[in-house]
């Protein structure tokens, strides 16, 4: 991840004028990041052919061709002393010079990027110092590799490709979940425990199971209807019980059964709590922006069915079903 | 309505810098209670509210709001910023009231996302 720096005003607010779209942004923002968690060990060419300073121009400008490269370093007794571009045999062209020695041409000044940098260090270098190519070092400052600006490309867009494909291939098996797997009757079943009065992690177990419906090929509307319902009765879990209890999420290729379980302390009049504004929430609960009353309204609103039985000092039970329109699930519909 | 040009209206200061501002939000939504904004929402809307607890994270999330706007400059707890970096919910304070923010973005012609009480 990048550190926590203030963006640029260009940043922020697009670049060059032009609209970028959503998909553009959230693009632009990977590669950002990408340009951050890749190393420059990890996109740089490390198939070294090097020149010592000795040879001739000519020789290099064979090496150069047979390789299809632009330069290279130039190396003395293991040492780097400098690297040699087409741009320094160019020079010595006009000087009809391709016999003299790679020493005479080469580039003495030496720039070069640690391996164990990310891309972002090379990319600024190669805007700093207007070079194309450098030299890669290790921690001992032994030269192990070179980088250009393709490189840094074909690093990133290799990265994105296998992003690409590996939340490709997560969806591709779970939405073919159903299909793969041969029943008379499959069921996905996924078991969360829920504490009491655990606050700050109340919604994680929601958050999973909006993901999971997601990574089915549930729809938008009907991932966001589950999410809520489920949010609210997780919710009531960490409020209300003794011990917490258990969240329970089923997914069927017809429909979606959510439920919870708890030990205690049970509603002593069920009709009660379905009213519109009936609340128990203490002050606490009230203050994070729950317990006005309006939980399991919101729940009914947003599943087809909802039952709800509890027995005083043994707990309450409550299922939550929505059901899925044929083909929503496993033939997953393309947005 | 790209949510750059709405932290420029509301003065607001970006707390996750991280995250992606180059989005299009598409409503706005203002509200205290979780339970309303769960209840009455539609998604892909800025949240505004004065609560800064990690609950609003996960309330948003479900609800499917892409981000969210404290109001009189409020600064969230580190447990909401944490969630929020995870869930990738870009976090905004603004210095404005929970009134002056509403006025200011409907006017700009962002529209309400809040569901009235016949829909």
């Amino acid at each position: 991840m990048p550190p926590n720096r203030i963006r640029t005003e260009q940043e922020v607010y697009g670049r060059h004028g032009r609209p970028i779209t959503d998909q553009d942004a959230h693009e632009i923002n990977r590669v950002e990041e990408l340009s951050y968690d890749l190393k420059i060990h990890e996109v740089m060419s490390k198939n070294l052919h090097t020149a010592s300073p000795e040879i001739s121009l000519s020789d290099v400008l064979k090496i150069l061709r047979i390789n299809r490269i632009s330069g290279v370093p130039v190396v003395e007794d293991d040492k780097l002393v400098g690297v040699i571009s087409i741009e320094d045999i160019v020079r010595a062209l006009r000087n009809n010079d391709l016999t003299e020695t790679v020493a005479q041409y080469m580039t003495r000044e030496l720039v070069t990027v640690a391996s164990y940098d990310s891309i972002v260090k090379a990319m600024q270098t190669f805007t700093e110092r207007h070079v194309g190519r450098l030299p890669v070092v290790n921690e001992e400052k032994k030269l192990v590799g070179m980088i250009t600006k393709g490189d840094i490309t074909r690093g990133i867009l290799v990265a994105l490709q296998k992003d690409y494909k590996e939340e490709e291939v997560r969806r591709y098996r779970a939405s073919h979940l159903f299909e793969d797997i041969v029943s008379d009757r499959t069921t996905l079943v996924l078991r969360y425990n829920i504490k009491s009065q655990n606050f700050t992690h109340g919604g994680t177990a929601s958050s999973h199971i909006k993901r999971a419906l997601l990574r089915l090929g549930a729809d938008a509307q009907i991932a966001r209807r589950c999410g809520i319902a489920v949010y609210e009765a997780e919710m009531n879990l960490i409020i209300h019980t003794t011990h917490g209890g258990i969240l329970k999420l089923e997914v069927e290729p017809h429909r979606i059964t959510m439920s919870t379980t708890d030990d205690g302390p049970g509603i002593p009049d069920v009709e009660q709590v379905l009213q519109p504004g009936y609340s128990t929430a203490t002050d606490q609960v009230r203050e994070m922006g729950f317990g006005a009353g309006m939980g399991l309204v919101n729940i009914k609103r947003c599943v087809d069915s909802m039952d709800l039985e509890s027995t005083v000092g043994k707990g309450t039970k409550l299922v939550m079903r929505i059901h899925i329109p044929t083909e929503n699930l496993s033939g997953r519909k393309e947005e | 309505m790209k949510l750059n040009e709405i932290i420029k209206l509301v003065e607001g200061t970006i707390l996750t810098p991280e995250l992606n501002f180059n989005i299009n939000i598409h409503g706005g939504y203002g509200a205290d209670l979780m339970s309303d904004v769960l209840a009455a929402s539609q998604p892909n809307a800025a949240l505004l509210t004065g609560l800064t607890n990690p609950q609003v994270v996960r309330t948003a999330q479900m609800a499917d709001f892409r981000a969210i706007i404290f109001v009189r400059g409020k600064q969230p707890q580190r447990e909401t910023l944490e969630l929020a970096n995870q869930e990738k919910m870009p976090l905004i304070t603004s210095p404005l009231g929970m009134f002056e923010l509403c006025g200011r973005l409907h006017k700009a012609g962002l529209p309400s996302f809040e569901l009235n009480a016949s829909e």
